[in-house]
């Protein structure tokens, strides 16, 4: 039963670590979607949006993923609802990304200074020209370095799905050290693919803020 | 009819009165240089004058446009008021090219290839046609503040707003901005410009305007107020920035 980690398994831990690239896709879409809303609902001059929105944020920012994944994991099948972990995986990573991703845009939004604004009104622009020509190209250039940074630690945090049995990376890695009884090896390769996958964000990141002339 | 024409105009931000009902005309072709202590109201009156600060009273028309009256298309006053601010405030993420085209296709609705071409008069005019493809970024704080002019111009305005535009520039740059300024006043573009400059101010502006707690204190023929200045506020303000 037990045998030495080859070539095959090391292939074996690469289609798991199809699952991690697919989960995260999902969650920085989904979170993306959500987490604009999210941002213009904190910005709208709307009191009661705002407030929702700050509930919102509070509530997923300040209580831990792990949790969030086993409330709808283990938590919803006890009202009927039974959840596969495909899906409950990219709700609670979609969720989670969107309070933070939310907060990073409206950051980069309020940063692009006020006199941005003024300056497209003194040449006649409308309000939402100067938003969509002048304030948002330079708030997509601020946000590029923290969404990123962001996007990363969910690579990263997808392995908590591993605990409520969806087979990623990390799960996928218990799997096969179990049969080859050699921890170190393959724990050092799975680390070796989150680190080709995160870093290869981060490169890509620096390349496009090379190429957007970010404001310094 | 004048240019501008404010009729007791009053600003506040809050509480604070900081325009104490101004009254004033500008025609055609004048370059109207302001001149006050800090604080005395002289950012506020220009930036009154294109809407970038709303008036709580008094009548204001501009540019033909009445300011002052609720249905004011306030975006088509400031296409015919160009104003240059003294942070310059180009559009960092946009070539110098870009900056001046910008307003030119979404305002006043050019092709790209117009656009383009009153973009290489425009900042071959502040001389600097080798820079149309460089950023902001990438320019001294005395050519940033020539495209930012030069943006302005594209625009074909009316008037031209200046609000200290050489106060942030190092000493050796002035000189360059200042002479486009006087260009544009030989051409006779109306202008209003808040300065500290003082020999500036005598020589290429026709009037001088003092501005002192909110209130226009003086106003007249640049060379006769500097000379001889009627009240104690405009004397001790020169003997100030005079030394
Ligand atoms: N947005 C604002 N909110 C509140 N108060 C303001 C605002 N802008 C200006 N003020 C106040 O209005 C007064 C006049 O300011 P203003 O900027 O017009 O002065 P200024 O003559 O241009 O001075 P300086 O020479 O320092 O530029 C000041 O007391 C200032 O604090
Ligand atoms: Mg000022």
């Amino acid at each position: 039963m037990i045998r030495d980690f080859a070539l095959a398994d090391f292939g074996f831990l690469l289609m798991a670590a199809r699952w991690t690239v697919l989960l995260s896709l999902a969650a920085a879409l989904g979170g993306g979607v959500l987490g604009l809303a999210i941002a213009v609902l904190r910005i709208v001059p709307v009191a009661p949006l705002n407030w929702f929105a700050i509930g919102y944020i509070n509530l997923i920012q300040g209580t831990p993923l792990l949790g969030q994944l086993f409330v709808l994991f283990f938590g919803l099948p006890l009202f009927g609802l039974s959840v596969d972990a495909w899906t409950a995986a990219v709700v609670a990573l979609s969720l989670y990304s969107s309070a933070f991703l939310g907060e990073i845009w409206r950051g980069s939004l309020q940063a692009v200074p006020q006199r941005q604004w003024e300056a497209g009104a003194a040449l006649g622009l409308t309000y939402r020209q100067r938003f969509s020509h002048v304030v948002l190209p330079q708030a997509v250039r601020i946000s590029v370095a923290p969404t990123v940074g962001f996007l990363v630690q969910i690579v990263k945090n997808t392995s908590l799905t591993a605990l409520i049995g969806f087979v990623e990376l990390t799960r996928a890695s218990q799997i096969m050290t179990a049969a080859t009884f050699a921890p170190l090896t393959v724990y050092l390769a799975a680390a070796a693919i989150y680190f080709v996958l995160c870093f290869s964000l981060s490169w890509a990141s620096q390349v496009l803020e090379r190429r957007l002339h970010v404001a310094r | 009819m004048s240019l501008v024409s404010l009729r007791n105009v009053v600003k506040r931000f809050g509480a604070h009165e900081v325009l104490k009902g101004i009254t004033l005309s500008i025609e055609e072709g004048e370059t109207v240089a302001v001149i006050g202590r800090s604080g005395s109201g002289k950012s506020t009156l220009l930036r009154c004058l294109n809407a970038l600060e709303a008036v709580q009273e008094g009548e204001m028309t501009v540019a033909g446009i009445a300011v002052t009256s609720p249905d004011a298309d306030l975006n088509r006053l400031r296409a015919r008021v160009g104003m240059v601010f003294q942070s310059y405030n180009l559009f960092p993420h946009l070539t110098v090219e870009r900056n001046v085209k910008l307003a030119l296709k979404l305002v006043r609705k050019m092709s790209d290839a117009q656009a383009a071409q009153v973009a290489r008069a425009m900042v071959g005019k502040v001389g600097l046609a080798d820079k149309l493809q460089a950023y902001p970024d990438e320019l001294s704080g005395g050519q940033q503040q020539r495209v930012a002019i030069a943006r302005s111009l594209a625009m074909q305005p009316s008037m031209m707003l200046f609000d200290e535009i050489t106060s942030a520039l190092d000493p050796e740059l002035v000189g360059e901005v200042l002479r486009v300024l006087e260009e544009l006043a030989r051409e006779g573009m109306t202008m209003m410009l808040v300065t500290h400059e003082m020999n500036f101010a005598r020589n290429v502006a026709d009037r001088v305007i003092f501005m002192h707690d909110g209130r226009i204190h003086e106003d007249g023929p640049s060379q006769e107020i500097l000379r001889d200045p009627q009240t104690p506020e405009l004397k001790a303000f020169l003997a100030a920035v005079l030394h």
